[in-house]
């Protein structure tokens, strides 16, 4: 029985060593072979010249409007 | 990054056409397309439902997948767009879209289509951003200008949400886990059974199994 303690450790282990096999499940937008034209980003162009992060947070106020616990609270 | 989608609580929509007319409006979309409608289930029956459809900007969408011309791109916030230049109006995305999203103007007399027509996510195309170009083949590009789809923001009981699906996610997701502290007496939100099996209770935020409303028989739109 001397055996079963390095056994249960080593699975444990073992098991535990399949939780970094775990991938980021972050969608990557493949753009295939599309053929056309080349778009901008949205914050390209004015109001917001470039400025991702404003445009982000315009973006954020914006959903939240839709949120009527919110407005009402 | 945001990933740009649109959400339909059936509990709310109340079929007013607002997002449709609001889309046509925006977009000055042509007489005979639509890129959005209220699909109407169980029309008539106890249970009925109404759900606004239009594009739902997939992350593997099948549009793009069959189109023999490569028109379609993903934007980086996720939306589905195509180049009108490149279409060639064949209609495979029609068959492939499960949604029924890509619409297609008719005129003479022989069924001769035009160029697909689909819900932009009111982002435009791939012409300068804001420019007549883009308005006249895609509509408007209200997210360029910091805003949100017309239709999502135009609606009136807020049914329609749209915008980063976490964002409308935790909107919904808070709606939902209210109407049970409430104890008001709804089954699971429409389509939660189909999309995630039979209701038990979702970490503890769902209301208990109830009869969910009958399977959709079909719809009228």
């Amino acid at each position: 029985m001397k055996w079963l303690a390095p056994l249960a450790v080593a699975t444990a282990v073992a098991l535990g060593l399949t939780g970094c096999g775990d991938r980021p499940q972050v969608v990557q937008y493949k753009q295939g072979t599309y053929q056309g034209k080349p778009d901008t980003p949205p914050y390209q162009n004015p109001p917001y010249n470039g400025d991702r992060a404003a445009w982000e947070r315009a973006q954020a106020t914006r959903a939240q409007n839709q949120n009527e616990y919110k407005r009402t609270n | 990054m945001a990933r740009m989608k649109f959400l339909c609580d059936a509990e709310r929509c109340i079929e007013c056409n607002g997002c449709v007319t609001a889309c046509k409006q925006e977009n000055d979309v042509p007489w005979g397309v639509n890129r959005r409608r209220v699909v109407t289930l169980n029309d008539g029956q106890p249970g009925q439902r109404a759900i606004s459809v239009a594009c739902m900007h997939c992350s593997d969408a099948p549009c793009a997948a069959v189109c023999p011309v490569d028109c379609f791109y993903h934007t980086e916030e996720g939306v589905v767009l195509h180049d009108k230049d490149l279409c060639i109006g064949c209609g495979y995305c029609f068959y492939a879209c499960p949604f029924g999203a890509p619409q297609f103007p008719q005129q003479g007399a022989f069924g001769v289509r035009g160029k697909m027509d689909k819900c932009t996510f009111c982002a435009g195309g791939p012409e300068p951003d804001g420019s007549e170009a883009e308005f006249k083949k895609y509509g408007r590009n209200r997210l360029s200008e910091g805003k949100l789809p017309a239709c999502a923001e135009m609606c009136s009981t807020k049914a329609l949400l749209g915008g980063d699906g976490e964002v409308i996610s935790d909107i919904y997701r808070q709606r939902v886990t209210m109407r049970a502290a409430r104890g008001t007496k709804s089954g699971p939100p429409w389509g939660w059974d189909t999309a995630y099996g039979p209701t038990q209770s979702a970490a503890g935020t769902m209301p208990g199994p109830a009869p969910a409303p009958a399977p959709a028989s079909g719809g009228k739109s």
